[in-house]
Formats: C-alpha cells, sequence, structure tokens
C-alpha cells in the first residue's frame, strides 16, 4: 500500500457516556500520514471530547482508536504521548512559572532519555544530551518566531505568541499527529493567516499528520484536506471542504432551520 | 560581637530547618499536600543512624548514607502505600492520612525502641574557629556549609536537569504534563525520595546539636521546619530556604536578647504577622482567583 494512504488515525465506532448522558457516539474516521483533517460543530457537539478520547484523557465507553497500526486500548495518556500523539489545549495550558525555553524542553522528556546517574556526575552522555534538547530546542523556536522570547516566562508572552509556544511545546514530543483544539481562537484575521501558513509549515516541515478543532471557517476550509462534522456527538458529514460547504445538512445543523 | 556570634548560631539552626523545609516546600509544590509524617522521616532518620554509629560501629559518612538510603525508600514507601491511593481524594482526607502516618511512626518506633531517650554519640569534634572573641563551632560550620551545598545541588537539579524540569512542569499541571508524555507518579516519587533524603541529613545535623533521640524527636523540627516552609512561601525552593535561615536567626535572636521561654511563642508570632502583611509568605506566588 501506498505509505502516504496508510491511515496513521483510524477511529472505529468511538462512543463515550457520562452518566447515562452519551456525548460521542458511532463515531468513524481516519487522518492519513501527513494529512490535515478538521474536525468541526457546533459548541457543545463533543469535539474536544474526542480529543479527550484520542488522548485517553477520557477512556472511551465504545469503539476503538487504532493509532499507527495499533489498537490502543488499555494505553495511558503517557503512552499515547510517546506513541506519538501531542495535542494543544482550546484554553492555553502553558507551563506557566516556567521560561519560553523551558515550556518546549519539557516536551523532549520522553524522548530524549538519560539516567539520574548521568545527571548527578555529568556524564559526557548528559552533556550531549541536553545539548541535543537545547539545540532543537533553539530550532523550534525559531520556527515559530520566539527565539527573542527564550528567557521570559511563558506567562509573560502575548496571546498569540503563547498559542505558538503550545504549538513548539507539543512538536518537541515529536508527533505522528498533533491535535490542535482551536488554535486560532481570539486570533485577528492577520493572526489567523500567519497561523494558516504556520500550520502548513509544520505538517511539512515535521512530518506529521494534523487534527484540528476550529470555529473559524476561514481557516478549516482554507487549510484542511477533509474535514468531519459532528453534531450532538454523532458524526453529521464527512467530505472534502467543497462537500462540506454544500452539503444540506451541515448547513442546517449551523444556521438552523 | 555576641551579636554576630548570635547571627551564626541562627543562620545554623535555620540552615537545619531550611533542609527539612525544603522536604515540605517540594511535596507542597508538586503533590499540593502538606506532609505531616515528614518530621517522623527525620525521627527515624535519627534512629538509623543512631544504630549505624552507636551498635553497627559506623564511621560518620557511612552511618549518614544509610539514613538517607533507609529513609529515601521510607519516603517513597509511605507515598505509595498512603497517599497514592487518595490521589483524586480530597485534600482533607491526604491530609488526615498524613497526621495518621505520623503517629503510626512514632508508635512504631516507641514499640520497637521504646520511649526512653537515647543519647546520640558525639560525631563532630568539640572546638571551632575563633578570631578576636568570636567562636563559631565545627558543628555550626558543617551545618551551615551542607545547607549551601545541598541549596547549590538542589537548585542545579531542579533547573538544569530533565527530571527537575519535568518536576517544574508538574507542579504547574498535571494533565498538560501527562499530555507532554511525562508520568506525573513518578515525579511525585522522586520529590518524595529527596525530600526523605534530605530529612536524614537533617537529622544527623540535628542530632549533633540536640544529641538526644527518642519517638518524638521529629514532632517540633518538624513543626519548625513547616512554618519555615510557610513563611517563605510554601511550594517555592528558595523561599524555604530563606523561610528556614530567618526562622533559625529570630529563634536564636528572641532566646538571647528577648526570653528563652518566649522564643517558640516569638516565632510564631512572626509568622502569624507574615501571613497577614503577606498571605502567600516572603516569595511565595500569588494566584489571582479567576472569577
Amino acid at each position: 500500500m501506498d505509505e502516504s494512504r496508510r491511515p496513521v488515525l483510524e477511529v472505529r465506532e468511538l462512543g463515550i457516556d457520562f452518566g447515562g448522558l452519551t456525548a460521542v457516539n458511532d463515531l468513524n474516521m481516519e487522518v492519513y500520514r501527513g494529512e490535515i483533517v478538521g474536525l468541526i460543530g457546533p459548541n457543545g457537539a463533543g469535539k474536544t471530547t474526542v480529543f479527550n478520547m484520542l488522548t485517553r484523557v477520557y477512556q472511551p465507553t465504545r469503539g476503538s482508536i487504532i493509532f499507527d497500526g495499533k489498537d490502543t486500548t488499555g494505553c495511558s495518556v503517557v503512552d499515547m504521548n510517546r506513541a506519538g500523539v501531542a495535542r494543544t489545549f482550546q484554553n492555553i495550558r502553558l507551563f506557566s512559572g516556567l521560561s519560553v525555553a523551558d515550556n518546549v524542553r519539557t516536551g523532549f522528556h520522553g524522548r530524549i532519555v538519560y539516567s539520574p546517574f548521568e545527571a548527578i556526575f555529568r556524564l559526557p552522555s548528559y552533556r550531549t544530551k541536553e545539548r541535543l534538547i537545547t539545540g532543537q530546542m533553539k530550532e523550534l523556536l525559531e520556527i515559530f518566531g520566539l527565539s527573542e522570547e527564550r528567557d521570559n516566562l511563558a506567562s509573560n508572552l502575548p496571546y498569540g505568541a503563547q498559542r505558538r509556544l503550545e504549538i513548539a511545546r507539543a512538536l518537541a514530543t515529536q508527533p505522528k499527529l498533533l491535535l490542535l483544539d482551536e488554535p486560532a481562537a481570539g486570533m485577528n484575521p492577520q493572526e489567523t493567516q500567519e497561523l494558516m501558513a504556520m500550520i502548513r509549515k509544520v505538517r511539512d516541515h515535521f512530518n506529521t499528520s494534523i487534527l484540528l478543532i476550529e470555529h473559524d471557517m476561514k481557516l478549516v476550509m482554507g487549510i484542511c484536506e477533509r474535514i468531519t462534522v459532528l453534531n450532538y456527538g454523532m458524526m453529521l458529514a464527512q467530505g472534502t471542504p467543497e462537500e462540506i460547504r454544500s452539503n444540506p445538512e451541515v448547513i442546517k445543523a449551523y444556521l438552523g432551520d | 560581637m555576641d551579636f554576630l556570634s548570635y547571627l551564626i548560631n541562627g543562620l545554623g539552626l535555620g540552615s537545619v530547618y531550611a533542609i527539612i523545609a525544603l522536604g515540605y516546600t517540594m511535596v507542597y509544590g508538586i503533590a499540593k499536600m502538606l506532609n505531616f509524617a515528614h518530621g517522623d522521616v527525620i525521627m527515624i532518620g535519627a534512629y538509623v543512624a543512631f544504630f549505624a554509629i552507636s551498635d553497627m560501629g559506623l564511621p560518620l559518612l557511612p552511618a549518614i548514607l544509610l539514613s538517607v538510603a533507609v529513609c529515601t525508600v521510607l519516603g517513597v514507601l509511605i507515598e505509595r502505600l498512603a497517599y497514592k491511593p487518595l490521589r483524586s481524594a480530597s485534600a482533607l482526607s491526604v491530609l488526615i492520612t498524613a497526621i495518621g502516618v505520623s503517629y503510626f511512626l512514632q508508635n512504631a518506633a516507641q514499640l520497637l525502641w521504646s520511649s526512653s531517650t537515647k543519647v546520640f554519640p558525639s560525631v563532630i569534634a568539640n572546638g571551632g574557629i575563633s578570631s578576636g572573641g568570636l567562636t563559631v563551632s565545627w558543628l555550626t560550620l558543617i551545618t551551615i556549609g551542607v545547607c549551601i551545598l545541598v541549596m547549590i545541588c538542589l537548585s542545579l537539579f531542579i533547573n538544569r536537569t530533565k527530571t527537575g524540569r519535568a518536576m517544574r512542569a508538574c507542579s504547574e499541571d498535571k494533565g498538560a504534563s501527562t499530555l507532554m508524555g511525562i508520568n506525573v507518579n513518578r515525579m511525585i516519587s522522586i520529590t518524595f525520595a529527596i525530600g526523605s533524603g534530605l530529612a536524614a541529613i537533617a537529622s544527623v545535623l540535628l542530632c549533633a546539636a540536640y544529641p538526644s533521640v527518642y519517638p518524638t524527636l521529629g514532632a517540633m523540627p518538624g513543626i519548625k521546619a513547616f512554618t519555615a516552609a510557610v513563611f517563605g512561601g510554601i511550594g517555592s525552593i528558595p523561599g524555604a530556604f530563606l523561610g528556614g535561615l530567618l526562622l533559625g536567626v529570630i529563634e536564636i535572636f528572641a532566646k538571647a536578647y528577648i526570653s528563652t521561654q518566649l522564643s517558640d511563642a516569638i516565632v510564631f508570632a512572626v509568622l502569624i504577622l507574615v501571613l497577614l502583611i503577606k498571605p502567600t509568605g516572603l516569595l511565595g506566588k500569588r494566584i489571582r482567583e479567576k472569577v
């Protein structure tokens, strides 16, 4: 099979209940390698819940998540991250008391490993690995235009820069699939334009697939190759931006009868 | 000259408080709980060092290492068995459990080693450096030196290693840390290990100064060090150092210039005053409540 047509993520009949309430039901979708996929839907449709299941913050009640060809049933949040799923948050969750540089460095935690023994005795391997972390951290900050802010506290960054830093931190975990939860929230049109270019750059440069939740239709229609629409926890439609735009069901869900 | 001598002795006592306070503040920072059994880990450390020196005839350094090893394991075990099952329980349940662990350790020590006081052997030579009427004992110098060393090592660890960074990340946001691939439970274990290891070091310094070992030995230094941690701003590592040193100095000055009997009351009065003026402690972070 063609490499690019192998899905990195396959979701099969996924569902979750909270108490008696079914938040997501019977969701099927896939993300192929190098693809940018959008997940849209009205407020409360269950989009973030899907992200929480994909990262195993929530354990799904039904169905399966196959990541990179492997069933992930029973995986922990950390397992999912090590397997290659990283995410950003709708309401920014940076380590606000850490510097910009250290925020990105924490992302390498599971990727570049050394023992406390190496650190205590400052062995050459410790130095090499810390240098490797610092090198890659600088590279990421450069790409996201944050080099100047390296030593600032994350909480002191302007809003747009915090959003970029979150993406940089997620990329430091070297994901195969990057989940972006409303990356353009609170951005002005100019910033959104830049963000779109950046998301494309991330996909090409880091060779990662991207699944994003977004309300900004210009962004979604502009960069997503395929879109899945959720409504009341159910999949309403799936297809290319053109198909979604002209789908009467979707128009109805968004605009009402 | 008296003033200088009191100041140095205060710094010596404060160094011990600071080392103990680190255990409180680091655990609070990462697990957001007050580990009231920390003082009793000091007591266990003191007994281990006592038996190592008196019964096994070990020299001081191996005895300290043994005590550090036992306390480190004990700290991790306490966390695993008593606190970890309560990770999602309310803060009050965890607090009560911590008090329970504290009583458990005190009573276990009483059962194992009886409540009679054991005399800690003198491990550090008497005398010291004197110049121009000022004498500073070796013990005070060593205590201050150990405190500085601990401070340097710990800040290197916290700031320059990936485990240290991961610990800081966990103390900021556990959920986001897990999503970055950081194993939060392991970070909490490491924090307990470090805090308890430091408690063992503090226990030997403490027993070198006040050479009696008994089951409730850890209670008073524990509560004082806890005060120091709150004083400096709980959760802040530099705060624990500052709080510990200041508390020691205030205590010695109070004893010297005001009243020996009232010294503890004065120490706690200062704490109350600081908290009235700056509720988060000297170096504590203010967390703005979102409405």
